[in-house]
């Protein structure tokens, strides 16, 4: 059975709605649990969400990995690890907290396969386990998720060479360029990374750029890849998507609302302000 | 050393299929050739890219493998330190970091090509084994273990080639155990790596002088046999710690494990300065600028 048949096995029907309702929730657990810290990355969470769920909802068969390269982008993972049962809402609960597991990076153990959080580490690891799969001859697929921040990491481009010379076809790395790093704007600080579908076509791998906050599209990209080199998707999405002043807004790289803030952010996404009152 | 090595991993290699071997731009000379030439899909060459073999080999191990990553050791540890810390020990994965040529091995190449400080960068780093050999036997052993019992990441520290064998008739080797190559009762000589040559030649001249002198292989510095350093200091009147590293390493341990358990033995800790030698010679040449010549340490014990 060839790759887009068999993916087309694991897709829903008529996910397309689906998909933006379970994230608008995803968003309000997101903030939910920003309520707990005084400082995380959920505009960085915001921006990738569509992309990961379609990963894990669309993508990933039983055998198959993900890696939150970008690990700062972790809430993202959670929630939707959450919504698979694959992490207990308890954990989500105590994020950060000295009795939780869970921090503002992810650390390997049940769903998580990678420990990541210092950027341009993923995408290396990740090749690993493309390779290892091609000894092992499993036929697993890897996906891992990275910034366009952590492009401007030299490794990441090492990892980027000598995945397309070990024919890694098995690897697909998503891109959330969402064009924001703690300073600003990235295509501001180095506007020659741009565009970074060329950049990746020229180190030999296939590469295409979509719509990030749209789940079919990102979906129909990664299925309709050669699967004869491994495969960049660059998705561009907006940083702090879903809650209009978080949007394209530095600030809110780090920062955690306000109850003030809280309050209006969960007006925007359609939900409750009291999260107990609703069921995930 | 590097040729024992090699041996020792190929053999091991026909035998467990997991293994593989990461290396970045390092040229497959001996077994090694050999081991890519029969297993090519389990030799895997980054080019110059280091941080991208610590990650590599890590991805393999994640996914069950046992990989070494394998290149000189300035560029085995240092270039992708923060890999080996991240990506290898915080999840402690068996992954052997092989680090050739250590020490001043390449004397004539210059300070960037001297590992003089990684035992100490090693041993900082939390679930990171750290074992240097001292001859080539000992390395086939060392290479052993970490190829059938690691459990977890290993910095294997080698020097190069033509290294002289010193561990003929001594004790049985054991993972975390200090090993006598020969013994004696009023002074013990303390290393490791192939600078005991020197503990050798210094035990000579000591002998000369109608003292008792043991020789010890120290080749498990984490975890460090605590227990056996103080009964060594205990059974002897005087420590002499030798090493080509930096003054941050088996010495300094030595003291305050001395300190621990009010050892009264004289210790007297010989190792590379604190500095960057700007000279070129032969690696004896380097070691006397670093005062380690056999004389000056004759003259100081």
């Amino acid at each position: 059975m060839n790759l887009a048949a068999e993916l087309e096995q694991n897709q829903h029907v008529g996910v397309a709605p689906t998909a933006a309702l379970r994230c608008q929730r995803y968003r309000r657990r997101i903030l939910e649990m920003s309520q707990q810290v005084t400082a995380l990355h959920m505009a960085s969470a915001f921006s990738c969400l569509e992309m990961v769920d379609v990963v894990y909802q669309r993508l990933l068969r039983p055998a198959d990995v993900f890696l939150m390269s970008k690990g700062h982008g972790c809430l993202a993972q959670y929630v939707v690890l959450e919504d698979l049962g694959v992490l207990p809402r308890a954990d989500l609960d105590a994020f950060c907290t000295a009795s939780g597991r869970l921090g503002t990076h992810p650390d390997i153990g049940p769903g998580i396969h990678a420990s990541t959080g210092s950027l341009g580490h993923g995408l290396g690891i990740a090749a690993g386990m493309a390779y290892a799969t091609k000894l092992q001859e499993s036929g697993r697929m890897v996906y891992v998720m990275l910034s366009d921040g952590e492009l401007q990491e030299g490794s990441t481009w090492e990892a980027m060479m000598v995945a397309a010379n070990l024919g890694l076809d098995n690897l697909v790395a998503l891109v959330d360029l969402n064009d924001f790093q703690s300073l600003g704007r990235a295509s501001e600080l180095h506007p020659h990374l741009y565009p970074v579908a060329e950049k990746a076509r020229a180190f030999g791998w296939e590469a295409a750029v979509v719509d990030g906050h749209n789940p079919d599209a990102v979906c129909a990209a990664a299925v309709g890849r050669s699967g004869e080199q491994p495969f960049l998707l660059a998705g561009r999405t907006v940083k702090g998507k879903g809650v209009s002043f978080m949007e394209n807004v530095p600030i809110w790289h780090y920062r955690s609302p306000s109850p003030q803030e809280y309050t209006q952010a969960m007006a925007e996404l359609g939900g409750n302000p009291f999260p107990e009152n609703e069921g995930t | 050393m590097r040729n024992a090595f090699a041996e020792a991993f190929y053999e091991a290699a026909c035998e467990d299929q997991r293994l593989c071997m990461v290396v970045a731009d390092l040229s497959p000379a001996g077994s090694m050739e050999k081991f890519r030439e029969r297993f090519p899909r389990r030799f895997i060459n980054t080019g110059v890219a280091e941080q991208a073999m610590i990650g590599l080999a890590a991805g393999l191990a994640a996914s069950g493998l046992r990989p070494f990553a394998y290149t000189i050791a300035t560029f085995a540890l240092y270039r992708p330190f923060e890999f080996v810390r991240d990506d290898l020990c915080y999840q402690n994965l068996p992954v052997t970091v092989v680090g050739m040529g250590a020490g001043l091995s390449y004397s004539t190449l210059g300070s960037t090509h001297h590992a003089q400080e990684d035992v100490a960068v090693a041993c900082a780093l939390p679930n990171l084994t750290v074992l240097a050999p001292c001859d080539p036997a000992e390395t086939r052993l060392c290479t052993r273990w970490c190829a059938t019992e690691a459990r977890g990441p290993v910095y294997l520290r080698l020097g190069k080639a033509d290294e002289p064998d010193l561990t003929t008739g001594a004790d049985t080797f054991r993972f975390g155990k200090l090993r006598y190559l020969q013994r004696g009762a009023d002074v013990c000589i303390l290393g490791y790596g192939p600078i005991l040559e020197r503990g050798r030649e210094l035990a000579r001249r000591l002998e000369a002088q109608g003292e008792s002198v043991s020789l010890v292989s120290a080749h498990t510095l984490k975890p460090l046999d605590v227990e056996g350093i103080v009964q060594a200091l205990a059974s002897h009147r005087r420590m002499v710690v030798l090493e080509e590293m930096t003054p941050h390493g088996l010495g300094l341990r030595v003291k305050a494990i001395a300190h621990d358990c009010m050892a009264w033995a004289r210790i007297e800790a010989f190792a590379l300065r604190d500095e960057f030698i700007h000279c070129y010679g032969t690696r004896d040449d380097i070691l006397a600028a670093h005062g380690l010549g056999l004389d000056t340490m004759e003259a100081r014990i």
